[in-house]
């Protein structure tokens, strides 16, 4: 009996994926837990893996094309087996064509263009330069005339004078001349996901942000002291997140979600990690840091990073933080704020440890690495009072460690 | 004002100079006795004697070296070549002593003298007595070079260059001799160095010397009839080159022809070329033309002789070139 085979759901939130890359062939043997297809959904690129076994008999959805969950993508069966039938009812449902909505997009924006388009040649040269005679380049620069909205007259479509006199005639230059172009891209599904779940927290959580310096002073010379005796280094995020799990075990209301007619205390302190890639940004959770170790912490924050950074993390290895970490410290950003990443209701941004001027109790100045924190806290879930104890007890413990054992 | 020859003027020139300074004196092949080869001498060994209108042997490079001697020694003489054809026997006087006297002996010795005769082609004379020779001397330091253009500049010209204390090469035309042109009664004089702005113009800018002249001024007829309006900077000195004036034009024309009717290669014209086109590159509209003669030696076949050198129409042909009309 021929099984249909039929696009599931990846991860939580995939409504749709698109097969890059067929793994088997039709004819092929097919075992339970071999590898079908590859599929990317809205956050990686997953491999499909079938449930069923029996002969490949018929791939309907060709690489490269986008299908919604529930579609059929392939039929497994006994060999031979006559599946027409099926083909020509998938057939009545026909494959969704990956929209081009950029392509549609930039067709729409082209005739409301601010700019003048004439036609003609826009005269550039094997270098991509633009051809104009210098006295025509310098009237443009003067007139403020963009060369690339010029049209030339000359040989080989140069601009001359007469083009630019002409230009300054027919009306006033409305740009300034850009040695850059117009790009439109495809948003891929991922940028899609992002985009829509930020705006959804910016837009629906209401922020709020409590800015502090914390003294790194104590924490770097552990760190370094841990590390000069380490085989593996260890992390400052490693430090800074199993600070956080401790300020978060302490603090159970910002460690917490909105959901409506309830609020939720998570039972467990699982901190998501902002991670840039290329094509966006992805928070791998490190999970039960209320019960691990900076050593531990650090061991698995290396591994998700590395996924993260090929791709190939997990559903359940980037969704369902209770609260994140985001560390701009390194692009040598002072200070920043973040936007929530649901469920969690509060989100810290870290920016660089620098040397500072700061003012002890005795009226000294000293210089001091100073990092500057801003948490980031959904209104909802988390009243000021209490976003800013638990903000001053993360500092209070970095600052001194040994407070952690009190 | 009276109306007289391009020779005459020549004659004049050195008639007044001789009269107005003793130390003046004219020297060369068939200048005394014959009147000249081109009669610009006419009269002047009548009116001045042996001693200070000079025949001399054949031989170019030995009484170009008696003529700068003389210099030395405190006169002023003018040197005729009969044509600068012949001048090349005697270029190793003119390089390194003449040019480089006034240097080589720490400012002691001015070298106040001309060298003059026709230069260019004429007609039918052949490869060897049909070249024009300005880029060999304007090459040199320390000569000046004198290209009259007009008969009222040569007159002008050549009695600024007898008052000179420095060595000019004063170059004329055979076929200028005859041009005829009015010079006022009264004397005067043109200073070396400035140019002259012989048609005022919107357009373009024509640079040229000498002899072509003429023909940039057909040129400029034959344009302004096709509506187009042409400066003519006449350089009257090649060196001192008036940099500022043909500057100056080219600034408000944006466009640039210059004509020399000396080969194209490393040629006084080629080299007004490159000037124009580093000090007012942010003003051309167009690349600088040059018409030259062709780089070939000069065909004795007279139609051919022709094609080999500026013409009208091959001015004519530039300018719509550089207005991007053709």
């Amino acid at each position: 009996m021929a099984e249909k085979i039929e696009m599931v759901a990846l991860s939580p939130t995939m409504e749709a994926g698109v097969i890059v890359k067929w793994s088997k062939k039709v004819g092929d043997e097919i075992k339970s837990g071999d590898v079908l297809c590859e599929v990317e959904t809205d956050k990686a690129t997953m491999e499909y893996e079938s449930m069923d076994e029996g002969t490949l008999l018929s791939i309907i959805v060709d690489e490269g094309a986008e299908v919604p969950v529930g579609q059929l993508i392939a039929i497994i069966g006994e060999k031979d087996e006559d599946v027409s039938a099926i083909i020509e009812e998938a057939k009545k449902a026909p494959v969704k064509a990956e929209e081009k909505p950029a392509a549609k997009a930039s067709e729409e924006k082209a005739p409301a263009k601010a700019v003048k388009q004439t036609s003609g040649s826009r005269p550039t040269s094997r270098s991509g330069k633009i051809k104009a005679s210098p006295l025509a380049r310098k009237m443009a620069e003067e007139a403020g005339v963009p060369l690339n909205s010029v049209d030339g007259t000359g040989p080989n479509g140069r601009i001359i004078k007469r083009d630019i006199e002409k230009a300054i005639a027919d009306g006033p230059a409305t740009q300034v001349a850009s040695s850059m172009r117009e790009q439109v891209i495809q948003v891929s599904k991922k940028r899609k996901i992002i985009a829509q779940r930020l705006a959804e927290s910016k837009y629906g959580a209401p922020h709020y942000y409590l800015k502090l310096s914390i003294n790194m002073e104590n924490i770097i010379a552990a760190r370094k002291q841990i590390n000069a005796k380490a085989k593996e280094k260890l992390s400052m995020n490693a430090f800074i997140v199993k600070f956080v799990a401790e300020a978060l075990r302490r603090h159970p209301q910002v460690n917490a979600s909105w959901q409506g007619d309830t609020i939720v205390q998570f039972g467990q302190v699982d901190i998501g990690l902002a991670v840039a890639q290329p094509d966006g940004l992805i928070t791998p959770v490190v999970r039960n840091c209320e019960s691990k170790g900076i050593a531990a912490i650090d061991q698995d924050m290396k591994v998700l990073i590395d996924k993260a950074l090929n791709n190939r993390l997990q559903p359940q290895e980037y969704t369902n933080a209770t609260f994140t970490v985001s560390n701009l410290g390194s692009f040598g950003i002072e200070e920043f704020t973040a936007i929530i990443n649901p469920p969690g209701a509060a989100i810290l941004a870290i920016g660089k440890s620098e040397k500072t001027p700061i003012v002890t109790a005795n009226d000294q100045i000293v210089i001091k690495p100073m990092m500057k924190v801003c948490l980031s806290c959904d209104h909802r879930v988390i009243d000021g009072a209490v976003g800013a104890t638990f903000l001053k007890d993360l500092k209070d413990m970095m600052e001194d460690p040994i407070r952690v054992l009190l | 004002m009276a109306e007289i020859t391009f020779r005459e003027a020549l004659r004049q020139a050195m008639d007044e100079e001789m009269a107005r300074d003793e130390s003046v004196l004219l020297m060369g092949e068939e200048v005394a006795e014959y009147n000249g080869a081109y009669k610009v001498s006419q009269g002047l060994w009548e009116k001045y004697g042996d001693r200070r209108v000079v025949d001399t042997p054949i031989t170019e490079e030995g009484f170009t070296g008696i003529g700068i001697g003389a210099a030395m020694a405190g006169l002023r003489p003018i040197v005729e070549w009969m044509t600068f054809n012949f001048s090349i026997q005697a270029l190793d006087q003119v390089l390194n002593s003449a040019a480089k006297m006034l240097y080589m002996s720490g400012g002691q010795f001015n070298i106040p003298m001309v060298f003059r005769g026709p230069n260019g082609p004429a007609e039918w004379l052949g490869a060897q007595h049909s070249q024009a020779l300005q880029s060999y001397f304007a090459h040199i330091p320390g000569l000046k070079v004198v290209v009259p253009s007009t008969v009222y500049d040569a007159k002008g010209l050549l009695k600024s260059s007898i008052r000179d204390n420095n060595p000019v090469i004063f170059m004329e035309g055979e076929l200028m001799y005859g041009w005829k042109g009015e010079v006022p009664e009264e004397e005067y004089v043109i200073p070396l160095g400035v140019a002259d702005i012989k048609n005022e113009g919107t357009d373009v800018t024509l640079v040229v010397h000498g002899k072509p002249y003429r023909i940039a001024m057909e040129a400029v007829k034959v344009l302004e009839d096709q509506g187009i309006s042409a400066e003519v900077v006449d350089l009257r000195t090649i060196r001192p080159l008036d940099e500022d004036a043909i500057y100056e034009s080219v600034r408000k024309t944006n466009r640039c022809v210059v004509i020399d009717e000396s080969w194209p290669f490393a040629s006084v014209g080629s080299h007004i070329a490159w000037l124009v086109s580093k000090n007012c590159f942010d003003d051309l509209d167009a690349e600088v033309e040059l018409i030259s003669s062709e780089d070939v030696p000069m065909p004795y076949n007279h139609t051919l002789e022709l094609h080999a050198q500026p013409s009208v129409e091959k001015i004519v042909d530039a300018v719509k070139r550089v207005m991007y009309l053709d």
